[in-house]
């Protein structure tokens, strides 16, 4: 306990830049995860542009479905930013519920997904038909696996908000928006270049 | 910076953990350094040995190597090295050496060790995640072992794993070889990435108080450029790794013309990455010469700040040269001139950091103990690197050196220079510190002499085997009747590189030696200024006694300030104490 105060007292002392330890190591991983998903999307268009007759194969692909989907996702955002902000407040009982309204959304989007696959499998467009289609499942699928992450994130930090072990830690639900609204922000890109063109 | 709060703080004192906490699930960034030192040591041993059978196999063609019968059926028959095996050998020692050897060794090893200690911070800001770091590197290490010995053989298509080659099983009857050398690959990214996020973001939050970003030692700013550089490259290469993956998996057609892939579309991936990569392990090998010129120069470095905004520079120009690489690729060939220009431009940044290193030995007390022998050693080799860089960067040029030995021969004088010559420079100069022990002197000075000439003398050669003409990744150059006048060059080249790598048996002798019968090293015994020689030798858990305060740069020597011609940075000049 002791050794607890002395370091603290001592972090105060640092040189450092004020932003909390753990949102600068987030910032960096998301912004190497910009490059991931950059990388990809900027495969995307540069095999695509350089196509001389792209397969007109997006139109089999289910707009409605898609953008029910991008309806959930960003509601999931907006109840993530709700669970932050009762964590602000120190309200533990809209933590709890925002976060499980965030998990629920987070699952439906990612069934919402399995049933498109599905549909899409039953109907031989497998990742193997082509390069359009090897694209839409390597993307959506990186993304769907970024989500499924996400999700788990928030399950463990529910169930740490529901026997009270998140207090110490409530800042962690801060990063875990951050790293939600990156997932979210992703999907926005993905839905235009693979539902609307 | 006041630091009204520093002196009631004390030491912390923490709980005993056993030996597993303590030597093998340790979360102290020096532990963890001497552990990926331990994994980098180890495949820098199997590295050579790869190279020990490619330069024999280039020498003797189809001849037993001696000391190479043990290997079985279908590695090696009887000692005889078979032409697929050549290609496995020629991948292997590439992906080991970059990946396995280098980065663990400069980024890792170094950055870990000295970055917490320099800044004046008891640990990294993410401990647990650094530790994870180390066991995710273990975890690779052992998919890259497993893959050499499953059926089908082990990855064959090149450190690059150029597609279409690559994309698909039935290309090579390569299969679960090439499909686990991606997987320890991406492993090796996700824990370097780890510790990438974790070397900022202990630089930005965790320094001692006074210890501002323009008093750090070069060498912190130069691994949270490569760390920067890393986390931004690295990232559509993973991507490209995935795409690559799903291709040789699930039947994707990223990469196979066939299914209307574009298998250029890798090269770009894997390059955008790739290059930067090549800064990535040269700047912490610049930032070990540019802590070892002052100290034994005994003069302040020659423009600190210019040396910082180089590597800044270099670092965001490593971006957009990439394509470098791809000029006989069937990249528009109008691309090729924009991508010279800037490959000729990122050696300006360079070119200013060597003049800075230079200028830092002029009129200076210099003394040559084994440390700065290296680093004068990698400054010297590593300028032939960069200036045949020139050459095989300017598109003319390059269409007729492409993957020729003057490629080879070019970039053995960058990274060789960087990963064994500034690795070696570092080791000797922080041996000390991180083991108690001095490292016998003659030994080191013996082990430079020899690797300096030997070195030469084997890659030297292989410029006039490039202008020649001999292709790279042949397994036979007697095959080829042009070739076959230059087979003594060859014969040359594989005794100099066979005595290369006997003689790196003197480091190991010593390494092992000075571990347990090295002169105790003292606290400081080279007489330096960074804050990692303020505190015992090896410095106790979490670092410091007490957290120091921070009043100058890092490289005040022969100050007046000081009767000495040191004045360490946590230490109080003349005049200061006066007042």
């Amino acid at each position: 306990m002791k050794d607890a105060l002395n370091m603290k007292i001592e972090s105060m002392t640092l040189t450092g830049t004020g932003i909390p330890s753990g949102k600068a190591g987030v910032w960096c991983f998301l912004a190497s995860e910009i490059t991931v998903f950059g990388g990809l999307i900027g495969s995307y268009l540069v095999v695509r542009l350089g196509s001389g007759g792209w397969p007109e194969a997006s139109a089999h692909l289910s707009f409605s479905l898609a953008l029910f989907n991008t309806l959930v996702l960003l509601t999931s955002s907006m109840t993530m930013v709700l669970a932050f902000d009762a964590v602000e407040k120190g309200d533990s009982k809209k933590l709890r519920t925002f976060l499980f309204l965030t998990i629920l959304l987070g699952l439906v989007f990612l069934g919402v997904k399995a049933f498109e696959y599905a549909g899409k499998l039953a109907h031989g467009f497998t990742p193997g038909a082509g390069v359009f289609w090897s694209f839409y499942y390597g993307m959506t699928g990186l993304h769907a696996l970024h989500v499924l992450a996400g999700v788990i994130v928030n399950i463990i930090l529910f169930m740490e908000a529901l026997g009270n072990a998140l207090k110490p830690n409530e800042h962690r639900v801060e990063l875990a928006g951050l790293y939600w609204h990156f997932v979210d922000i992703v999907w926005i890109f993905l839905f235009p270049l693979l539902y609307l063109t | 910076m006041s630091n009204i709060l520093g002196d009631v703080t004390q030491g912390t004192h923490p709980e005993k953990k056993g030996f597993w906490r303590t030597y093998v699930f340790s979360t102290d960034h020096k532990v963890i350094a001497k552990q990926y030192l331990a994994l980098s040591l180890f495949w820098a041993v199997l590295g050579g040995f790869t190279a020990y059978l490619i330069r024999w196999q280039l020498a003797h063609p189809e001849t037993a190597a001696p000391g190479a019968g043990w290997i079985p059926e279908p590695f090696m028959y009887e000692g005889v090295v078979p032409p697929e095996f050549y290609n496995v050998l020629i991948t292997m020692h590439g992906t080991i050496m970059v990946f396995f050897v280098a980065m663990p060794l400069l980024l890792a090893v170094f950055g870990n060790y000295l970055i917490p200690l320099m800044i004046g911070a008891r640990d990294m800001a993410f401990p647990r995640l650094n530790m994870l770091s180390v066991w995710v590197f273990a975890l690779a290490s052992l998919v890259l072992l497993i893959s050499l010995f499953v059926p089908g053989g082990a990855a064959s298509a090149g450190w690059t794993g150029y597609p279409p080659l690559s994309a698909r099983a039935i290309y090579t009857g390569v299969n679960w070889g090439m499909n686990l050398w991606i997987v320890a690959i991406a492993l090796e990214f996700a824990a370097f990435l780890m510790g990438g996020i974790n070397f900022l973001t202990t630089t930005l939050n965790m320094r001692a108080p006074g210890m501002t970003l323009f008093r750090l030692p070069l060498i912190v700013w130069m691994q949270i450029t490569a760390g920067v550089v890393f986390m931004l490259s690295v990232g559509p290469l993973i991507a490209g790794a995935v795409m690559l993956l799903l291709d040789r998996v699930i039947g994707t057609t990223f990469y196979v013309p066939e299914g209307g892939g574009q298998p250029l579309l890798w090269q770009h991936l894997f390059w955008f990455f790739g290059h930067p990569e090549v800064y990535v392990i040269l700047l912490p090998a610049l930032g070990i010469i540019l802590e070892i010129l002052p100290v034994f120069s005994r003069k302040p470095i020659f423009g600190y700040r210019p040396i910082i905004y180089s590597t800044i520079v270099a670092g965001i120009l490593s971006f957009i040269v990439w394509a470098h690489h791809q000029y006989v690729s069937g990249i528009d060939p109008r691309l090729a001139m924009p991508f010279s220009i800037t490959t000729i431009l990122i050696s300006v940044p360079f070119a200013l950091i060597v003049f800075a290193m230079i200028a830092t030995l002029w009129k200076g007390s210099i003394s040559f103990p084994t440390p700065m022998l290296f680093a004068l050693g990698t400054l010297g080799v590593f300028l032939i690197g960069g200036l045949t860089g020139i050459f095989v960067g300017s598109a003319p040029v390059d269409i007729y050196f492409h993957d020729t030995y003057f490629v080879v021969a070019h970039f053995h004088y960058t990274l060789f220079s960087a990963v064994f010559f500034g690795g070696f420079a570092g080791l000797y100069f922080w041996f000390p510190k991180m083991f108690g022990r001095m490292m016998n002197e003659t030994l080191g000075k013996i082990h430079f002499v020899l690797t300096f000439i030997l070195f030469n003398t084997t890659f030297f050669p292989m410029f006039f085997l490039g202008v020649g003409g001999m292709m790279r990744r042949i397994a036979n150059p007697m095959q080829y009747e042009f070739l076959q006048p230059l087979q003594p060059i060859n014969v040359f080249i594989t005794g100099s590189a066979n005595l290369l790598l006997i003689s790196q048996g003197i480091f190991a002798i010593n390494f092992f030696w000075s571990l347990f019968r090295g002169r105790i090293a003292g606290p400081n015994p080279w007489q330096a200024n960074t804050l990692e020689w303020s505190t015992s030798s090896p410095p106790p858990h979490e670092n410091f006694h007490k957290i120091p305060t921070v009043y100058r740069g890092p490289y005040e020597y022969s100050s007046p300030e000081t009767a000495e011609d040191w004045l360490p940075q946590n230490q109080l000049g003349l005049e200061e104490v006066k007042k």
